[in-house]
């Protein structure tokens, strides 16, 4: 086998994997039209956020009226220290391998978040004892 | 951890978190209540940090040692009479947090798989911005109301000419900054986003006046839990989503069961200026020049030691002057000779929803004792004294009588039926509301003016002396 006969058929597959190219492109775009015609197999996520939301905002309505008057200052400092449950997005900023300004936001907001849920906790279970202790 | 993984143990807390509040709903639960907000808390960070995108656990660490640290020390320390402010101070540092996890996910989008750097989806940079707008609101909002009710900022309503506008219009700019960011994904138009809103935050609760503040409190813990759950969408997180809603609907029930006891809507209370009008600051210089009767503290003491029952109604007053212990002591003296005491608590009573239930119980005052003002009302007219301490507006007959009063149609306590009423307070002065209270020129009223404390401190030495 000489060179050229290498040189031929190495030209051949190139152009062979050309024409395969242009037909996956062909494929590609016929299956994204068949996608969009059928409107699609997954849902937004956005519509899965939205579903969770409006839900649990229901839950909170009937859970919250049932808290007695009397236990709305605990109630309010422990939902605040729930809330900076977005430590979540925080942490994961802070120990993302990719680093930079993020990490550094990331850092930020970790330690206010957890100045908070620490705080909130804390002072929540400083009220409730002494409401355990005026029975 | 897989991500179906974190789902799901992201789920078992976003559960805890709920029976943290139902844990609420009675004293005798709320204790394992809070655990279970502390268990929910636990899980959510730990299945974060086993996520495969996550390491540099030191740095991690440092923050959360460095938070934790300073958390704990201020909550440990603080009077409880400074409760309001510090759950403002908190309410600010969610707002701020909020706002550099959508500064994050901009920066680094690769981390939360929300596409490459200038490639980020428009409903992500919405979320994004929405969620850093709502933080931002709640930062520099929570920052005012800290400083007013520290004393730090005058507690009177600022007022200037149009200020309603000027918010609209920064509203406004608000919505279009919006569709520009999402539109370039530019970091320059995100904190001007941010700015904007910092200022806005501002504005809304400075014209706020000091007496309103349970209702701005609220306000503000719906707002953090609001800013929770728009971070949660831009992360497609369903916990901060959850958690988020839960927070913001309790925040939005406790506003609203704050502006009922003051029978106004939430719009008059943002809109501000309550008690410039100047038809009623008229009506009180008139009212003063009445006859009031001022009694001492030996005179109230001999009236509720004879007494059969006695009805103890306590306001932002006794907070100010930190007379919860004294008061107690004293309602015990009375006790041990034989007049039954009660407390009775008006919704708004203070400068944050069920800031008294908290005083009285930092003083060991039983909690089966302390009612709320629909279980105690109807007894007013079978008692014999109502001791009135640091509170003045929740009394005043005005709000059931005179339409033309800013607190009518306010639900009030009805001390006036009982057969003498003893007001405590420093001054003759008006209450927040800037209207005269007319029980004070009543003949079964006796004043005893002074700080609470002193106050109850005279009764308590005439009574023992007795």
């Amino acid at each position: 086998m000489d060179i050229q006969t290498i040189k031929d058929q190495a030209g051949k597959v190139l152009s062979a994997s050309r024409d395969l190219t242009e037909e996956a492109k062909q494929l590609e775009g016929m299956a994204r039209q068949f996608v969009e015609k059928t409107g699609g197999v997954h849902l937004d996520p956005f519509i899965i956020g939205l579903t969770v939301f409006i839900l649990a905002c229901f839950v909170g309505y009937y859970v919250v009226w049932r808290v007695t008057p009397a236990l709305h200052s605990p109630l309010m400092s422990v939902t605040n220290a729930v809330s900076s449950v977005i430590v979540v997005g925080a942490l994961m900023a802070a120990g993302s391998d990719l680093g930079g300004t993020a990490a550094a936001f990331g850092f930020v907001a970790v330690v206010l978040a957890c100045i908070n849920i620490f705080g909130g906790f804390v002072i929540t279970q400083r009220m409730l004892q002494m409401f355990a202790k005026s029975k | 951890m897989s991500v179906n993984f974190s789902a799901f143990f992201y789920l078992i807390s976003a559960v805890c978190f709920i029976l943290a509040l139902r844990g609420l709903s009675s004293a005798a639960t709320s204790r394992s209540g809070n655990l279970y907000g502390i268990l929910g808390m636990v899980i959510a960070v730990l299945t974060t940090l086993l996520n495969p995108g996550v390491s540099r656990y030191g740095w991690i660490l440092c923050a959360i040692l460095l938070g934790g640290g300073i958390g704990t020390v201020i909550a440990r320390r603080i009077q409880m009479t400074a409760l309001p402010q510090l759950v403002a101070a908190f309410h600010s540092l969610v707002g701020l947090a909020a706002v550099f996890v959508a500064a994050a996910a901009l920066y680094s989008p690769e981390t939360f798989q929300l596409g490459t750097q200038g490639n980020i989806k428009p409903t992500s940079l919405f979320e994004m911005g929405l969620g850093a707008i709502v933080g931002a609101i709640t930062f520099t909002g929570s920052l005012i109301a800290f400083g007013k009710l520290q004393g730090l900022i005058k507690g009177k309503p600022l007022v200037f000419p149009r200020q309603h506008h000027l918010n609209a219009l920064l509203a406004i700019g608000l919505l279009v900054l919006l569709f520009v960011f999402m539109a370039t994904e530019s970091s320059f138009i995100f904190w001007f986003l941010a700015f904007v809103s910092f200022a806005l935050g501002l504005l809304l609760i400075l014209p706020i006046g000091g007496a309103d503040m349970p209702v701005v409190i609220s306000m503000l813990n719906s707002y953090s839990g609001w800013a929770a759950a728009g971070i949660g969408f831009t992360l497609s997180n369903n916990l901060l989503i959850i958690t988020g809603a839960l927070v913001g609907a309790s925040g939005a029930i406790l506003s609203h069961i704050m502006c009922k006891g003051m029978n106004r809507s939430i719009m008059n209370v943002i809109l501000g200026g309550f008690g410039t009008d100047p038809a009623s600051a008229a009506a009180s210089a008139t009212a003063s020049d009445k006859p009031v009767k001022v009694s001492s503290g030996e005179d109230a003491a001999f009236i509720m030691a004879n007494a059969r029952n006695v009805i103890v109604v306590p306001g932002y007053g006794m907070a100010v002057a930190q007379a919860q212990h004294a008061l107690r002591e004293m309602v015990d003296t009375l006790k041990s000779k034989g007049v039954t005491v009660r407390y009775a608590i008006h919704p708004v009573a203070g400068r944050m929803p069920g800031h008294m239930n908290v005083l009285l119980a930092e003083a060991n005052v039983p909690y089966d004792e302390v009612l709320e003002l629909e279980d105690i009302n109807h007894d007013f007219s079978s008692t014999d004294v109502a001791f009135v301490i640091g509170a003045n507006d929740i009394t005043n007959p005005a709000a059931r009588t005179d339409t033309a009063s800013p607190i009518y149609g306010m639900p009030i306590l009805d001390v006036e039926k009982a057969r003498t009423v003893l007001f405590v307070k420093r001054s003759l002065a008006s209450g927040y509301a800037g209207v005269d209270n007319e029980l004070f020129y009543r003949d079964n009223t006796l004043m005893v003016l002074g700080d609470a404390k002193k106050v109850c401190e005279e009764i308590l030495k005439a009574l023992k002396a007795d």
